[in-house]
């Protein structure tokens, strides 16, 4: 069966006029996204993740069909975005962290009504699923403020809902955690992995929150200077690149830093030792087992590598 | 919108453009006194074109052969035009600032036709006050004048008015579409628009002949009021023109409205091609 | 006094870098000056002496005002009116220079850069479709340009009145628009006051709106000469100095009620 999203060597070029002197300009090209191929299967949770000028924001305005391929082949449910615009648009919701497209002036019910108009959802339905939505996301107190007025927080909630209304089987999110303090973070990764959970909605996420990619995506795609340099599952990306993990023993009584071959103690505080080491050298149990052999120990946790120290080790690599 | 639209989605396009109208009418019509203010300014700002023409005509008697009173009705009927284009399709005229603030985007995420999106968004109901002047002008005119007004007089007067609309409003898309290509172009948009308004307020005998051309056969300005004013009042046509030439304004104007259509979906193109 | 040259300096330089505006700009006055030039035309062919003008004179004047409209600026801007509206001036009358004077300055930079790059272009497309009349003595062009410095600052300083109204009134769009066209109509922009109806002219000229448009172009036509010319200067001077006052008293009003309201 086709996946839902697929992208085949797609590039995109752009010309850019940089000055050459003082009065002449010379046109360069410059390759945003260079042979990108991957594909997204239908209930996938993505996280598309890269620096700055990746072509991050270009890959995802193709699949959305904003920005027309250069090169490539990009099929969303099927259809070709750059040419079935309206019938693509139909089937995604979008949502931009950084840009709002909701109308400004209009309080966030009318948003909604005019949305049901727009993409010709059926009243009853649009009620129930409204209804459902705002509900989820605690709304009904700011329904009748205008979008200028809300808090950034409520303004998300807000957009989430308006790219959610006419049920889409595919939500594109770019950086939709962007700015918003960590109760509001959370709560849109909750509401996130459980419309995923529940309505098999696929989320492709593009952020620079890599906590977002970890409590909401199980697929990683890390992409720079154009090209995908790393795809696989989060768990997977971290066993490749996230090669020291620690452990953080709690001994029965403060003691001098453990000395054992290959591990750095990277902390001591009172009883509590952090016990840096690699995979290859030791695994948890076996550290343990050792630790023990030396002091009494009370309680014990594993600390996987951070996923922003995962992502880094990819980005230097691919330099 | 040159993207293909079943009839539905050209229903969803109408009824996005219908509520967001109706929306900023309610939200202009809450500060109403501004409004009101507004609506009286811009009756003042048409008047003193209007007074232009007052002034000329007590200096002269005629205008290239052009009495005051027929010179008031190509002001009356191209400016209520002017105005009516105005208030429903100046809006697109924000499409280079929507690019420039990168919300271009958000219309082009819907599966709605962008430019209808646009009008209805940037809709500003005090427009309404570029027409009154000119309406009122129009219907002096029509009272006073020494026309035989015959079934067909009558119904001209209208279908130029609304016709000069819809050509007015080609020119405003046609000159917004450059902000596809260069983002600085909202003065070309004027030059055009205002200008054009400019020009019809006065017959075209008096401009040179080349100007008179253009302004006949390239963009079609004369349709506006001329062409029907010169049947009204019994003027020579120009270039020999066969005298029914004053009713091609619905053919004029939807020749107009399927190039600006054109241009504008070509303009959408290249920006879906270069990004913004 | 340095800061203010610098600081009208750095509006020309940041005007220069519009480049598509600005020839979007000389397409928009040209076109605006063929047309009233051929309505001119018309009018001149059944009055040669209309108004005390031949027909050159109204070609002229016609390209000459559309090169100056802005440079003088008669269509008015609401950079200062946005300001106050956000409350941001109160950034500005807090710092140690002028206010007004900081205003004079941008007006008059703006005016150098539109003086050549939309002041000229269009009177030279203008001159190769119609006679026009340049200025027979040489003295006429430093004249010229004096007057067109005074109408600068008449100009400025009734834009900063009815800019001032921001601190009073919520939407200045509707106020400031009817102020500009007034401005227009009674100076001579669209079309020259020599021929309106006497009484109506000569209380035209009583305004200061005159000053601004219809007199420093009559002297590029060579209208005002010897004593003439300096009872316009100082008619120009006069209004000049009434509106500037007139400005900082209603400027002192303005922020001592913002100082009272708490901005």
């Amino acid at each position: 069966m086709a996946a839902l999203i697929e992208l085949d060597r797609v590039t995109k070029t752009f010309t850019v006029l940089q000055k050459a002197g003082r009065l002449r300009r010379r046109r360069v090209a410059v390759r945003a996204v260079d042979g990108v191929t991957f594909s997204v299967e239908a209930g996938a949770t993505v996280g598309y993740v890269g620096p700055n000028g990746a072509g991050k924001s270009t890959t995802v305005k193709m699949l959305i069909g904003i920005l027309v391929p250069s090169a490539g082949r990009v099929r969303v449910d099927g259809r070709d975005p750059s040419r079935d615009r309206v019938a693509v648009a139909r089937r995604i919701g979008v949502v931009f962290g950084q840009r709002t497209q909701l109308w400004w002036d209009l309080p966030l019910h009318d948003s909604f009504e005019l949305l049901r108009h727009v993409y010709r959802v059926p009243a009853a339905d649009h009620r129930a699923r409204l209804a459902s939505l705002v509900d989820l996301l605690d709304m009904g107190s700011f329904l009748a403020t205008p979008v200028r007025q809300l808090s950034l927080g409520q303004r998300m909630r807000g957009e989430m809902v308006a790219a959610l209304l006419h049920a889409p089987p595919i939500l594109f999110l770019d950086e939709p955690t962007i700015g918003l303090d960590l109760v509001s973070k959370e709560a849109v990764r909750a509401f996130l992995a459980e419309l995923n959970r529940e309505q098999g909605t696929t989320v492709v996420l593009t952020t620079h929150d890599l906590v977002d990619v970890e409590r909401l995506c199980d697929r990683l795609l890390v992409i720079d200077h154009g090209r995908v340099i790393e795809d696989g599952t989060v768990a997977a990306v971290k066993a490749r690149y996230g090669a020291e993990r620690t452990l953080v023993v709690d001994l029965v009584e403060p003691g001098p830093p453990l000395a054992i071959a290959g591990v750095e103690v990277v902390r001591v505080d009172g009883p509590r030792q952090w016990l840096r080491f690699r995979r290859g050298t030791h695994t948890a149990s076996s550290l343990l087992a050792e630790v023990a052999a030396r002091a009494p120990v009370r309680d014990v946790t594993v600390e996987e590598p951070a996923i922003e120290d995962v992502v880094r080790r990819i980005y230097a690599t691919s330099r | 919108m040159a993207e293909p639209q079943d009839a539905a989605g050209a229903r969803a396009a109408f009824a996005t453009y219908r509520r967001l109208v109706a929306a900023r009418i309610r939200a202009d019509w809450q500060y109403r006194t501004s409004f009101l203010v507004f609506l009286a300014a811009q009756a003042v700002v048409t008047g003193a074109d209007f007074a232009v023409i007052a002034v000329i005509f007590t200096n002269v008697d005629q205008l290239a052969g052009w009495s005051a009173v027929e010179v008031a009705f190509l002001y009356g009927a191209s400016g209520l035009a002017f105005g009516l284009g105005d208030l429903f399709v100046s809006p697109v005229e924000f499409a280079t600032n929507h690019i420039k603030a990168g919300t271009f985007d958000g219309f082009l995420i819907r599966p709605v036709g962008a430019l209808w999106q646009l009008l209805g968004v940037e809709f500003a109901p005090r427009r309404l006050g570029r027409t009154l002047q000119p309406a009122g002008v129009l219907v002096v005119v029509v009272a006073v004048a020494e026309v035989d007004w015959g079934p067909a007089s009558v119904a001209l007067v209208p279908l130029s008015v609304a016709c000069g609309t819809v050509i007015y409003g080609a020119i405003w898309v046609v000159t917004s579409s450059f902000a596809f290509w260069t983002v600085e172009t909202q003065e070309i948009a004027s030059s055009f628009t205002y200008g054009g308004n400019a020009l019809t307020d006065y017959p075209i005998d008096v401009l040179g002949s080349w100007l008179r051309r253009i302004a006949t056969f390239v963009v079609p300005l004369a349709s506006v009021a001329y062409l029907p004013a010169v049947w009204l009042f019994d003027k020579p046509m120009p270039f020999g023109l066969p005298r029914l030439a004053a009713w091609t304004g619905p053919v004029v104007a939807v020749a107009a409205a399927l190039v600006a259509r054109g241009i504008w979906g070509l303009g959408i193109r290249h920006y879906r091609s270069t990004g913004s | 006094m340095r800061l203010y040259w610098e600081v009208a300096r750095t509006t020309a330089r940041r005007l220069a870098t519009y480049r598509g505006a600005t020839f979007a700009g000389i397409v928009t006055n040209t076109v605006f000056g063929f047309i009233l030039s051929y309505v001119l035309l018309a009018v001149y062919r059944e009055r040669p002496q209309a108004g005390g003008f031949d027909a050159i004179d109204a070609v002229t004047f016609t390209f000459v005002t559309q090169g100056m409209l802005m440079v003088v600026g008669i269509f008015g801007n609401r950079e200062m009116a946005d300001r106050i509206k956000t409350g941001e001036v109160a950034f500005d009358l807090c710092r140690p220079y002028d206010f007004q004077g900081w205003w004079a300055a941008v007006a008059y930079g703006r005016a150098v850069f539109y003086a050549w790059a939309r002041g000229i272009p269009p009177f030279l497309l203008g001159a190769l479709v119609f006679d026009v009349r340049l200025p027979a003595s040489a003295w006429t062009w430093p004249a010229f340009v004096a007057g067109a410095a005074l109408a600068v600052g008449v100009a400025f300083a009734w834009g900063f009145l009815l800019q001032l109204s921001a601190f009073w009134i919520i939407d200045v769009r509707g106020p400031v628009q009817l102020g500009w066209v007034t401005a227009q109509f009674a100076g001579g922009t669209f079309l020259p006051l020599v021929l309106f109806p006497d009484g109506v002219e000569r209380l035209a000229r009583a305004l200061p709106f005159a000053s601004m448009m219809q007199l420093p172009v009559e002297i590029f036509l060579g209208k005002h000469q010897g004593l003439d010319l300096l009872v316009v200067y100082a008619t120009q001077a006069a209004w000049l100095a009434a509106l500037v006052a007139a400005g900082r008293l209603v400027l002192a009003r303005a922020v001592r009620r913002v100082v009272v309201h708490g901005g």
